[in-house]
């Protein structure tokens, strides 16, 4: 019995732990833990969510993932520049589509944002300025005149949009990495005339408005070809590639579907959801006590350590919080409750039958565990079909329905059980009516 | 009877699909004034050139409107109509912009049938297992279709319901509304599964003696209560949800509302008497 006490006192004691990781955000977020808080989904903070498809038709497969890479960091590039906090920029296989998921929290006008992103990656040749001109604008800029121009540089005509492929070579010499491009027909035509004009200047190559390399000319080229070296790595020579591949080759992007939530709908479907759970979850307490008594008084302690512990792990994982997520969090929570009725409903019927009630207590549990474990079972095997199908909308509700019916076996076998047992049973009277149940007729 | 209704619902009406299997565009937006008249506000939608549009207002001060085409073009064209202005921002603020490209809503649709085939098939294969040892008087594999059967009927009433909503509210069938009648699936084999397990525990003891019709009417005598009380646990919380709960996710607990309903009664009045009026059939001589 003590032991049993104990370990009920145990239980309480990381519930209050729970309790304490689950809210510290709302109450004291600079206490130990509290700067943790819910990650939100889109829909309940505002935001955008754009998908778009890119066309790969044009790329050989063996490439196909490279250049999705290559996509994917210039356009998270692209977001970072655009000041959005921690935007997701997913790259998606869907049979045999190639798709790029861009979720934006807090921006609702995507309008801007879709018009950065569209943009194929612009790659740019510049060659350097005439000194004299250099220093009027260096020496103006010192008056903080004529600021946007880059004293250094002057555009050519020479973009991405000429550019056939970038490839990664090693100089057999030195054994160093070099950056092959290659340029189409008018491409080569350009850059040979800009190399002529530019021999033993630097040619700067800009890529979205950033220079990456400035190669001194060291004669005219007109093979189309050329190559960038520099002290690089053979992995920042293999990430320069990637990117120049990117804006050579940008794999074309066309948006398919987009979600925006503002950010007034967001913030009501939370407050909403918050109500909704606030009240179901009360109103099942009620039914619990009013219907179990004693029993079910425990098992809102039950109740409440379950609660707590999928606060906990939404925390921990950390589990981003949706509409449809919480929908399912509620209904685990209706889920956690049939695993207690089915324990009550079994102890009752056992004290019905005459058996006292600490035998009653030990039955009960153990005959209603099959009916527990195979019912869930098949909740469990949805949600996992849900996760697996599912866009992110009904991934966050399958993924909650499922934590919250895991959480719901492991509170009502485990904490229910001790609380119960802890409260302590003694064979009177009072009890049989505390337990709901009529006392034996005596034979 | 209810049954009949539902069917004679999604046969005669159909499915209002969401955009998100149709493909398409909505739009809501929240004026910040006074909401103008709908009809007027159609007719400057027509006069805008959008084509083949649905408009209905939303809350107090909103209207959404919904488009076939998907582009961004479109979505600044209604603003500017709505607004009838060319600073939108400064009468009416944007709730909820979703545009879904054609290509997508198919795979969705594609993926939406493909997970309930899925999920039917794996609960009858999982039922069929649990009850592996209990293959007398009736077999195993029994049971699961049975709890299939029962299941059907738990996901055509609350789709069937759908379809009158959909006729009369404009209601959609969207990702969500599949999502809700997976978990009713969940649900309804759920609660079939706690009957079948008092019927295989009651086998159990009875060892071959007694009759299978008495010995299931013993088990769903034993059940039946805890089948109400935990639908009606359910039921608390998704009311809740349905009444304080956001917009969006209205109908997603009205649906998961009459499917539990649908889920209890069909393993309380369904299931187990089918399986008894199989058993009898099968064993008729």
């Amino acid at each position: 019995m003590l032991k049993i006490r104990l370990t009920a006192l145990f239980l309480i004691l990381i519930g209050l732990m729970l309790g304490y990781f689950a809210g510290a955000n709302f109450v004291r977020p600079d206490w130990f833990l509290g700067g943790i808080s819910y990650r939100l989904g889109l829909d309940l903070r505002g935001g955008s969510h754009l998908v778009y498809q890119a066309d790969v038709s044009e790329i050989d497969s063996s490439e196909i993932s490279e250049s999705m890479e290559g996509l994917r960091d210039v356009i998270e590039r692209r977001v970072n520049a655009f000041g959005v906090t921690e935007p997701v920029v997913q790259v998606q296989k869907s049979g045999g589509e190639s798709r790029l998921i861009v979720e934006l929290a807090g921006v609702f006008d995507a309008e801007e944002a879709i018009k950065m992103i569209g943009q194929t990656p612009y790659l740019e040749f510049k060659t350097i300025r005439p000194e004299k001109e250099r220093d009027v604008i260096i020496a103006a800029q010192e008056k903080r005149e004529r600021v946007l121009e880059d004293p250094y540089f002057i555009p050519s005509e020479l973009t991405g949009r000429f550019l056939k492929k970038s490839v990664l070579n090693f100089d057999l010499t030195t054994n160093e990495p070099v950056v092959l491009l290659e340029f189409n027909e008018e491409g080569a035509k350009i850059f040979g005339q800009i190399t002529k004009e530019n021999v033993g200047k630097q040619v700067a190559i800009y890529l979205d408005g950033l220079p990456i390399s400035a190669p001194v000319v060291q004669q005219e080229i007109d093979s189309g070809s050329a190559q960038i070296t520099g002290k690089f790595t053979p992995d920042e020579a293999r990430a320069l590639v990637r990117r120049l591949n990117s804006g050579a080759l940008p794999v074309p992007i066309r948006l398919i579907a987009q979600q925006s939530v503002g950010a007034s709908l967001g913030s009501e479907s939370l407050v909403r959801g918050i109500i909704a759970g606030i009240y179901g979850i009360l109103a099942v307490a009620l039914f619990l006590i009013v219907r179990y008594r004693f029993p079910g008084l425990i098992a809102v302690f039950g109740l409440a350590f379950y609660v707590l512990l999928v606060l906990s792990v939404f925390k921990i994982l950390p589990v981003t919080l949706t509409a449809a997520g919480i929908a399912g969090f509620l209904l685990s929570v209706g889920m956690a409750v049939d695993a207690n009725i089915l324990i009550f409903e079994r102890m009752r019927e056992e004290v019905r039958w005459g058996a006292d009630i600490e035998h009653a207590l030990e039955t009960g549990f153990k005959r209603a565990w099959p009916s527990i474990r195979d019912s869930n079972i098949s909740t469990l095997i949805t949600s996992t079909i849900l996760y697996w199908f599912g866009t992110s909308i009904i991934r966050g509700f399958a993924l909650t329905l499922g934590i919250g019916v895991l959480a719901s076996i492991f509170s009502a076998l485990v904490a229910t059980k001790f609380f119960i047992m802890a409260a302590g049973l003694r064979r009177n009277r009072f009890s049989f009516i505390l337990y709901g149940a009529k006392r034996p007729e005596a034979n | 009877m209810v049954l009949a209704v539902s069917l004679f619902g999604i046969f005669v009406y159909g499915f209002n699909l969401g955009v998100d299997f149709s493909g398409g565009s909505i739009l809501e937006v929240e004026f910040l004034g006074e909401r103008p008249d709908l009809s007027l506000t159609e007719q400057k939608l027509f006069a805008a050139g959008i084509e083949s549009f649905r408009i209905q207002p939303t809350g107090d001060k909103g209207f959404m409107v919904r488009v076939a085409d998907t582009s961004d073009e479109s979505r600044k064209l209604i603003l500017s109509a709505l607004s009838a202005s060319d600073e939108p921002e400064k009468v009416l603020t944007e709730k909820r912009f979703d545009s879904i490209g054609p290509t997508i809503g198919r795979e969705l649709r594609r993926n939406a049938f493909i997970s309930i085939a899925l999920v039917i098939i794996l609960i009858l294969v999982f039922v069929s297992w649990a009850f592996r040892h209990v293959s007398k008087p009736i077999s195993s594999w029994k049971y699961g279709v049975v709890a299939i059967l029962a299941l059907m009927h738990d996901i055509l009433i609350p789709a069937g319901l759908f379809a009158f909503l959909g006729h009369f509210y404009g209601a959609e069938v969207d990702a969500l509304f599949v999502t809700a009648l997976l978990t009713i699936l969940g649900f309804s084999v759920h609660d079939t599964i706690v009957v079948f397990d008092r019927i295989r525990e009651n086998l159990r003891k009875a060892e071959g003696r007694g009759e299978f019709e008495s010995i299931v009417g013993k088990s769903l005598d034993e059940t039946y209560g805890r089948s109400l009380a935990t639908s009606f646990a359910i039921f608390l919380v998704l009311a809740s949800l349905f009444w304080f709960g956001a917009t969006y996710t209205r109908y997603f607990a009205l649906t998961l509302l009459i499917g539990i309903v649908a889920g209890t009664y069909s393993s309380i009045c369904l299931a187990s008497p089918l399986l008894v009026s199989w058993h009898k059939w099968a064993s008729r001589t």
